[in-house]
């Protein structure tokens, strides 16, 4: 498979933080106020973004909803067509899921079988009140393959499905920025 | 991204380290999974894992049933005393006829080596050696490596001693060749009978061959206790329990020889009394009931990368 290149960049590190500020207002907003708030990050970049909104939402309401963590590798549905092992990280869900209003936090939503997966692995550690999600990027409802919708948006991408989208945190990749990527097709 | 390319487990001897690594770093994402209410996740939802097991075990037969169940595979146990094998039914006709019935992954237990090797190339599905002969056990190393981690930080530099019957010990082999690899220091001891020349081979490997417990054990990060059989003493091996106990028996004071932080650990079942002494099976250095844990983290993690997460053409 070839690399991916770059295409363009559409956000820097301050437009992140700008759509970060934002999703936290609409979500205390929406939730009136952070008292029964549940932050629950999907590995691997929602987490970082999960533990933002969280400072911010504190920052906000004087009040730091607790932070979880997912790995959905073992609710996957492609699991036979990935390939390679994927790598497990950590699940971490210190707080109990039961009766709580939960806030999914992941960096892209594109078919939503992240979301679906997530669910699933959600409602194997008890029953929910309610479940929302925040992302920061939506790459479009065209592209959704089962029917999930986004909550908060940082910002909505169209894209191609040649395209990537790629979330560059300093957690991870040492910057801040999103940018679209492009497979280059093969030469024949 | 590490792809484990074998289709099967045979043993640890043909694993290099970087494959060990990614094994026992899988295992750990796993062993959360046994702290959860519902200890299930869909991954191998539908398939099929057989226990295939002519060497009566329930530890390990048990382990393996409930890895896969918690990964939702339909798992089925074929214990041999009341299979078609007393019909005088062959290994090969009996593993064709299971082939036959599309199996995912296949765990044997087999008192002859290299069973597993044999079925590994008539068989399309994944095979696991859960035992052959004195050859191999390699989930038992692994977890048993799992278990030294959690408490050492990591294997290398170790210096770990396994006493008792190495001669007919297929953990004690898989284990060498393990913690070697690794990087660590192994000392092994036992009767003269039981801890035979042989082992001269492994010197090379870094392998120190010591007459007398306290020797083996003096210093010594880990301390490994194998199971001694009944057996042995009707076959003039040693001459009796008893006279094993006194010798090669880890007591409280052969253990102070050890390091201060020094751990215990043994594959099961003990004999209480005889190659470990109750004060130490029980007490506070010992990771007995760790390693039981442990290997159904290891377990879970050797099926999902068998049967879970690739789906290659043969």
């Amino acid at each position: 498979m070839a690399d991916l290149v770059e295409k363009t960049r559409i956000m820097d590190g301050a437009r992140i933080n700008r759509a970060l500020s934002r999703l936290a207002s609409e979500i205390v907003e929406e939730n009136q106020g952070a008292g029964d708030i549940y932050l629950v990050g999907i590995q691997r970049r929602g987490v970082p973004l999960a533990e933002r909104l969280a400072d911010k939402i504190s920052d906000l309401e004087g009040v730091r909803p607790p932070v979880g963590i997912l790995d959905i590798t073992l609710y996957r549905d492609d699991l036979s067509q990935v390939g390679a092992n994927p790598i497990i990280n950590r699940t971490d869900l210190k707080e109990p899921v039961e009766g709580r209003n939960i806030i999914l936090i992941d960096d892209v939503l594109y078919t939503g079988r992240t979301i679906r997966a997530a669910l699933d692995q959600l409602m194997d550690f008890g029953r929910p009140h309610r479940v929302q999600l925040a992302v920061l990027i939506d790459r479009g409802k065209e592209h959704r393959e089962l029917p999930i919708q986004a909550d908060y948006i940082g910002k909505v991408v169209p894209t191609s499905r040649v395209e990537i989208i790629k979330v560059m945190l300093t957690d991870f990749d040492g910057e801040e920025a999103v940018a679209i990527m492009i497979r280059p097709t093969e030469d024949s | 991204m590490t792809t484990f390319k074998h289709k099967d487990l045979l043993g640890i001897r043909n694993l290099n380290a970087e494959e060990i690594q990614h094994i026992l770093k899988t295992a750990e994402s796993f062993q959360e999974i046994a702290k959860r209410d519902i200890k299930k996740v869909p991954t191998l939802r539908g398939r099929t894992v057989i226990n295939l097991f002519f060497e009566p075990s329930t530890r390990t037969r048990t382990s393996f049933e409930i890895a896969a169940k918690r990964l939702s595979a339909d798992a089925i146990n074929i214990s041999i005393s009341t299979s078609s094998v007393t019909k005088g039914e062959t290994l090969l006709d009996t593993a064709r006829n299971l082939e036959a019935m599309s199996p995912d992954a296949i765990v044997i237990r087999h008192s002859s080596a290299g069973t597993p090797h044999q079925l590994a190339q008539i068989c399309r599905a994944a095979i696991v050696n859960a035992g052959d002969g004195a050859h191999e056990h390699p989930t038992q190393a692994l977890l048993d490596a799992l278990t030294i981690r959690e408490h050492k930080g990591q294997i290398e530099n170790l210096e770990v001693a396994i006493i008792g019957d190495i001669l007919h010990s297929r953990v004690a082999r898989s284990n060498i060749h393990l913690l070697t690899k690794l990087g660590a220091t192994v000392r092994i001891a036992g009767p003269g009978t039981l801890v035979p020349n042989e082992f001269q081979e492994f010197v090379e490997q870094g392998v120190r061959v010591e007459k007398r417990i306290e020797e083996a054990v003096e210093g010594a990060d880990v301390v490994m206790i194998l199971r001694i059989q009944r057996e042995r003493q009707d076959s003039a091996f040693f001459p009796s329990m008893r006279e094993y106990a006194v010798h090669y028996g880890l007591n409280a004071k052969r253990l102070n020889l050890a390091k201060e932080d020094a751990i215990v650990m043994h594959p099961g079942p003990m004999n209480r009394g005889i190659e470990i002494s109750s004060e130490v099976a029980d007490g506070a250095r010992s990771l007995i009931l760790d390693q039981v844990a442990n290997g159904l983290a290891v377990r879970m993690a050797v099926l999902y990368m068998l049967v879970g997460a690739t789906h290659t053409e043969q």
